[in-house]
């Protein structure tokens, strides 16, 4: 194929910008720094309320860090307001009673689908203390934009 | 055109724009809301209802019926012969048009406010998905019909390559015949039986995984007819030749490859799907800018030979000779505009991290309008004002409403993408009707911005309405003319005249298909051997 100079110069420099996509996301995706929240687990979600995992949604902290138990049903989350330690690794576990739902914590990349029938699992670390709003990001019905809950980072106890 | 082709066309064309009108109201609706004026028809009811009318009519109807349109358009005028099997298309063409009309109907009545992701345990009335998949079995007799014009056409020209417009359908066909594979067995599988009641329940993330296998590849179901226009009908228009046959022909086959087995990027956030997969469909998704890239280059290179015919000299006088003033030209160039900026979106939504902080946030609805809001919406509405008189032999009527309207386009869509794209990167999620949560300080950092968007959606509008004008005054009133040609770019240099190795359109569709299997086939296949639990269906609308 016969193509003009400027554009396979053109062609190079696309490629160039590609691979070096393609290598950012292959290093810090493989390297474990940056995953999508991908947890395999399902959960029978006619059953939340009696699974023994969600059976009794709350913030259990311990040496490491927390964990948040929770689940999303129209049009709110459980527990409501959910207090973490600043500074420390906080593994939430979560899932949904009815239809799709979506968490995200605003202000920060803590953003997951909550899909019945499905556990989403991630770990993260919220560095500033301070109340941040966690929203329904996925239609979930006529309360859609009513459904929100709130996260309180708490300076952590020396 | 020959009349029984071109009534084909028309008859899809219009429900295109009767669609694209109503869905333009559904808009102006929510645009409206989100700013949160006091209006009488306000309410959750209303709200949610418009979204899942404006998504299906604008993304499955407009778009839909709008290929179809230029799809017999482009078979006939490129070959030079009348496309086969006319019962059977105008059949299609009935089957699309009463499955649309039950999916309208499910909506508007209130009993399919699903949105058009249609994301079970959601549970809509059995209309919407039956009426949806008539509109996609419609589509493929559409596809075979495409194909057949030029298989026959092949059988007397042995040897010869398909004209660029035509291997550019070609290619958008064989991409919507893959992609549709998984909207239909979502579709009989689990949504039809499960709104009917054969079934109690259905498992959502499975759902999922067949939508998106679909939803991506749709959005270059969309794009590659633009391409079309692009390639073979802008650089005629501007008055000058396309750059580069071959690339344009590389561009159209990259996609055929590259469209599908890209989809777990729509769902980086989901559970149920492992890590390793998400990311050899991430890897993939980088790989289809490529011949975006090369679009952009061979586009514009196009350009600056239609302005160097008319006497341009210099860097960037070239610019200033294009004709501006002409409905096509504006749209399509002002289009690409906005898709430059939209592809840089698409390319930060790719990457695995920074999807987490954009997903279903504001940035989202930002981002696609400026795709499939612009690129496409922006380039067929110029399309038409080219079409529509060449179709009906009259006059483009109330021409300087189409001179104005896609520049009116391109305003409200730089106000409403901009400040979507902002308000989304502060967090606000799309697709709610009110953003106060309960007064919430965070939330009250998104008020002003969702002011500008609905200054965005007022232009918008207008600029709908405008055209909407111009169609039906051409459509009912304008004036008889001499019919004018339906002409295509000529390549800078001559085309070879041997078909090569990007003419083997049945070789592609197997690589293809083998990448769309090793992308879908395991991770499908391990989620069926998992435990899994189903959901029974809500109506919560």
């Amino acid at each position: 194929m016969n193509v003009p100079l400027y554009e396979k110069i053109w062609m190079w420099a696309a490629g160039g910008i590609i691979a070096a996509f393609i290598a950012i996301v292959l290093v810090t995706g493989v390297g474990g720094a940056l995953q999508p929240p991908s947890h395999v687990e399902t959960i029978d979600p006619t059953q939340v309320f009696k699974d023994p995992r969600f059976a009794h949604p709350a913030v259990t902290v311990d040496a490491n860090g927390a964990t948040v138990v929770a689940f999303g049903m129209m049009y709110g989350f459980t527990p409501a307001e959910i207090r973490v330690p600043a500074g420390k690794r906080v593994t939430f576990r979560m899932t949904s009673t009815d239809v799709t739902h979506g968490f995200l914590i605003v202000g920060t990349n803590a953003n997951t689908m909550l899909v019945p029938g499905y556990v989403s699992q991630f770990t993260t670390v919220f560095q500033r203390p301070g109340e941040y709003l966690i929203v329904c990001n996925e239609y979930c019905g006529l309360g859609h934009h009513l459904m929100s809950a709130k996260l309180i980072v708490e300076e952590a106890k020396p | 055109m020959s009349d029984r082709t071109g009534r084909l066309a028309l008859a899809n064309l219009w429900v295109a724009i009767l669609a694209f009108g109503v869905a333009s109201a559904m808009a102006l609706m929510q645009a409206l809301s989100r700013a949160a004026l006091d209006l009488p028809w306000r309410s959750a009811k209303m709200y949610y209802l418009s979204v899942t009318a404006h998504g299906t009519l604008m993304a499955l109807v407009f778009t839909t019926f709008f290929i179809m349109a230029f799809g017999y358009v482009v078979a006939e005028r490129t070959l030079g012969r009348a496309v086969p099997h006319r019962a059977l298309a105008w059949a299609g063409y009935w089957i699309a048009l009463a499955g649309t009309l039950a999916t309208v109907a499910a909506i508007l009545s209130g009993k399919a406010t699903v949105l058009y992701t249609f994301y079970p345990p959601l549970k809509a009335h059995p209309a919407f998905y039956i009426g949806a998949t008539l509109l996609v079995v419609g589509s493929w007799i559409w596809g075979f019909v495409i194909i057949r014009s030029y298989l026959a056409w092949k059988r007397e020209h042995a040897g010869q390559p398909a004209p660029l417009a035509l291997h550019g359908m070609l290619a958008t066909v064989i991409v919507w015949l893959i992609a549709t594979v998984g909207v239909a067995a979502e579709m009989l599988f689990l949504l039809i039986p499960w709104s009917l009641g054969l079934t109690k329940t259905v498992d959502p993330e499975l759902a999922r995984m067949l939508f998106w296998y679909f939803g991506h590849p749709l959005v270059y179901f969309w794009l590659l007819p633009a391409y079309v226009v692009w390639y073979a009908v802008l650089p005629k228009v501007a008055g000058g030749k396309l750059f580069s046959d071959p690339l344009a022909r590389l561009v159209f086959i990259l996609f055929i490859v590259l469209s599908t087995p890209v989809g777990f990027h729509h769902q980086f956030m989901d559970p149920g799907i492992p890590a390793s997969w998400k990311l050899f469909h991430a890897v993939l998704t980088f790989g289809i800018l490529f011949p975006s890239f090369v679009t952009a280059f061979t586009v514009t290179a196009s350009l600056e030979v239609a302005g160097r015919a008319k006497g341009a000299t210099g860097l960037v006088d070239w610019l200033k000779k294009l004709p501006w003033g002409d409905p096509l030209v504006a749209s399509v160039l002002l289009s690409m505009l906005l898709f430059a900026v939209g592809g840089v979106g698409g390319a930060i939504n790719a990457a695995y991290g920074m999807n987490a902080v954009v997903h279903n946030t504001a940035w989202i609805q930002g981002h696609f309008h400026l795709t499939v809001g612009s690129a496409t919406a922006l380039t067929f509405m110029g399309t038409a004002y080219w079409l529509l008189p060449r179709l009906t032999g009259r006059e483009l009527e109330l021409g300087l409403l189409a001179k104005v309207q896609p520049y009116l386009w391109f305003i409200g869509m730089v106000l409403f993408s901009i400040s979507n794209h902002i308000t989304g990167l502060m967090g606000m999620p799309r697709r709610i009707y009110d953003a106060s949560y309960g007064g919430s300080a965070v939330a009250h950092a998104w008020r002003g911005l969702t002011d500008v968007s609905a200054v965005g959606g007022l232009f918008l509008f207008t600029s709908a309405a405008f055209f909407m004008l111009v169609m039906l005054g051409t459509g009912l009133a304008g004036k008889k003319s001499a019919p004018q040609p339906i002409e295509w770019a000529e390549p800078l240099e001559p085309v070879s005249p041997r078909a090569g190795l990007l003419d083997r359109y049945g070789l592609w569709t197997v690589v293809a298909v083998v990448l769309v299997l090793i992308a879908y086939a395991v991770p499908l296949w391990q989620h069926l051997q998992m435990q899994r639990f189903g959901s029974p269906g809500f109506t919560p609308f």
